[in-house]
């Protein structure tokens, strides 16, 4: 088992013609995630990867049956790559794209609220379950299947815990990059959820930042229904205030989003919080008993 | 991006949200011919002459005054032109100041009470929408308020799929305790405020203080407005706003290769890919005795250009005793990183703090390999922990 997405996810790929689409496609098809086509408007009919291009997000759904989307397109149409997505009755939405306005996802998360899709991202890596389908642009042989989900608002800092994991023998079921940006499509406590309720994940690693409640959320909603081990690294106690960390919503605001603040909830939550990145995989070996 | 109070209000002006009269002057002959001319106009005979700087809390530093002639308008501008303004909210040396707003007096006597009101417009992360948050209790700093009277600050949501409703804008000029004039000029304040919120696609706008006059008129006197970077390419009007000069010097040039750079006072530098990755990097070099002298994001991209680029801007700071850089290379080859560094240390010349290399993922041995025989200065690392390791040894 695992969430999201597995072996039998049919991948639609927005922005499939463009270099960063490509390049990234390619490497999804080589890592053997079932990549059934691509959309990129006025390009329909054409074959792009040896798979079909279509006009439209809902041509490619009727064509081949695809529920995963993922997105590769610039900022300024990335809002309306989403909601084409929901509208085509895509399940799962990955967006990886950087940068876009604020005021465009708070519409889209609107849109989507009576849609019956999840959003990940936008600011991403994706979405990975190892063997199963790579949804993203994370590398793929740091992984190996396995016990543990990931939720990350990093990219390379989700790699780093998936390395430490894979190297302790422990691997992941599945791997989610929520993004780095002020409004994500799934909130951490979302991602937690589901693997709470995925039969194979024995534990979950939590990697949050400054800046926003999301870390807190989850916290709460562990202490009160939580039934695995969870392994927390909270990035940013060195961090300055008012200053924005590279993510657009790592910014220190109020006192509840310092790295401090968030580590003392999680802690009183009976999360198992590590001070430093160097210990996420000990941690969760020494708590799984293996 | 940040805005000066001038700029804030010329966008605040356009979208019909009354701001007092005023120009912005660069010297103080043209102070003076500011104050002559918002006289003509509004028949105000006194003026406030304010800095304009990127910081609040400008009062405190004198970067405000009052001018009851246009002689002492002259004279404030003269002090405050070319000083540097210090504030709760600047470095120890202050900011310079460049250029002062003057504008017509608001505070003047008249049939009924003046007062100070907060407002600011801003997203509710947790709810995913944007919110008005307003208090009676203006002209002061609202985190104090928040702390004190915590009744006293309401907060108003907006539906992003039908925008700001007039029963909203009712309420909050009901719940502010205004009546009459006060009440109908309120009510179209806010309607104004938040249309230019949204036309500009703000992240934050704080109105501190909204001033009720003695004449039930309402002004935005102050402004603080940060537009949104993502959005900027849909507005070019305003990225022409942008005041470099403004900006840390060393980040500016960071944005020119790319980088992503946070300046801090630490002593050991770091370089790594990935926001995440590098606030992790910073939070280890603390926790191996060290403490981090920037922040510094070199993307998904690293290479020989990017990485000799925030070489160059880490060995500026005297105070840098090492620097540490962590790469996770996925999609970037780390021994492509890794020549990426030693040409950038023979290019570069006289590095003469020691360099710590930590590569990881794709092709990590080859890259270590690499780095040690290239027979420069630099130690490597593979695991994080090692990495931190050599940190500490550095110090000692």
């Amino acid at each position: 088992m695992s969430v999201l997405v597995n072996k039998g996810s049919k991948i639609v790929v927005q922005g499939f013609t463009g270099s960063e689409g490509t390049f990234h496609a390619t490497q999804m098809i080589e890592y053997g995630t079932n990549v059934v086509g691509g959309v990129t408007p006025g390009k329909g009919g054409q074959t792009h990867l040896d798979r079909p291009v279509f006009n439209t997000v809902s041509d490619a759904v009727k064509q081949t049956g695809a529920d995963v989307s993922v997105i590769f397109v610039p900022p300024a149409f990335a809002a309306d790559a989403v909601m084409e997505a929901a509208d085509a009755g895509i399940r799962v939405i990955v967006c990886i794209t950087e940068g876009i306005p604020t005021t465009d996802m708070v519409k889209v998360k609107e849109y989507l609220k009576d849609k019956e899709c999840r959003l990940i991202g936008p600011n991403c890596p994706g979405v990975i379950t190892p063997e199963g389908a790579k949804v993203g642009i994370m590398p793929g042989f740091i992984h190996e299947p396995g016990c543990v989900g990931i939720v990350s608002r990093s990219g390379t800092l989700t790699y780093e815990a998936v390395d430490q994991l894979t190297k302790t023998g422990l691997g992941q079921t599945t791997a989610i990059g929520v993004g780095g940006d002020p409004v994500p499509g799934t909130s951490i406590k979302e991602a937690v959820e589901l693997f709470m309720n995925d039969p194979e994940t024995e534990g979950v690693v939590m990697i949050g930042e400054i800046g926003g409640n999301m870390e807190a959320e989850a916290a709460y909603w562990i202490k009160d229904n939580g039934t695995k081990p969870v392994v927390s690294f909270i990035a940013g106690a060195t961090a300055p205030k008012g200053r924005t960390m590279g993510h657009a919503g790592a910014i220190i605001g109020g006192k509840a989003d310092t790295a401090d603040a968030k580590k003392a909830i999680l802690r009183e939550c009976g999360i198992h919080v590590v001070d430093s990145p160097a210990d996420i995989g000990s941690k969760m070996a020494e708590l799984l008993n293996k | 991006m940040n805005l000066h109070e001038y700029q804030g209000k010329s966008i605040l002006r356009k979208y019909g949200v009354q701001v007092p009269e005023g120009m912005v002057a660069n010297t103080p002959d043209e102070a003076y011919e500011a104050a002559r001319a918002i006289q003509e106009k509004t028949g105000s005979d006194k003026w406030a002459v304010k800095a304009q700087i990127h910081a609040g809390g400008r009062g405190k530093g004198g970067g405000v005054k009052i001018a009851k002639s246009l002689d002492e308008v002259r004279t404030y501008a003269e002090e405050i032109i070319g000083m540097h303004l210090v504030t709760p909210q600047t470095k120890a040396e202050g900011k310079l100041v460049k250029k002062v707003l003057v504008e017509q007096n608001i505070y003047y006597d008249g049939p009924s009470e003046i007062s100070e009101i907060y407002m600011s417009i801003l997203l509710n992360r947790d709810r995913g929408r944007y919110m008005i948050m307003y208090s009676p209790r203006g002209g002061m700093n609202i985190e104090q308020v928040a702390e004190e009277t915590p009744d006293q600050i309401f907060t108003e949501e907006i539906d992003p799929r039908i925008g700001i409703q007039a029963f909203q804008c009712r309420k909050v000029a009901f719940n502010l305790g205004l009546s009459g004039d006060a009440f109908k000029s309120m009510v179209k304040f806010v309607n104004a405020l938040y249309k230019a919120f949204e036309g500009s696609d703000a992240s934050l706008f704080e109105i501190n203080p909204v001033f009720k006059t003695s004449d039930d008129k309402i002004y935005a006197a102050d402004s603080k407005v940060v537009i949104d970077n993502n959005s900027l390419f849909r507005h070019p009007d305003i990225l022409e706003m942008r005041d470099l000069s403004e900006e840390d010097p060393n980040e500016v040039e960071a944005s020119k290769y790319d980088l992503n750079y946070v300046q801090l006072d630490g002593n050991v530098g770091c370089m790594v890919n990935g926001a995440g990755l590098a606030m992790a990097t910073m939070d280890i070099i603390k926790l191996s005795g060290g403490d981090p002298a920037n922040f510094l994001d070199v993307g998904g991209t690293a290479n020989a250009e990017n990485v000799e680029g925030g070489f160059r801007i880490i060995l500026k700071d005297p105070n840098v005793k090492g620097i540490l850089l962590n790469i996770f290379g996925g999609i970037v080859r780390c021994d492509r990183v890794a020549q990426g560094v030693v040409d950038a240390y023979k290019n570069i010349g006289d590095i003469n703090v020691p360099i710590i290399v930590r590569l990881q993922g794709t092709n990590a041995e080859k890259a270590k390999e690499l780095i040690d025989q290239s027979g420069l200065k630099v130690h490597s690392a593979i695991r994080l922990q090692d990495a931190a390791d050599l940190v500490t040894q550095l110090l000692k």
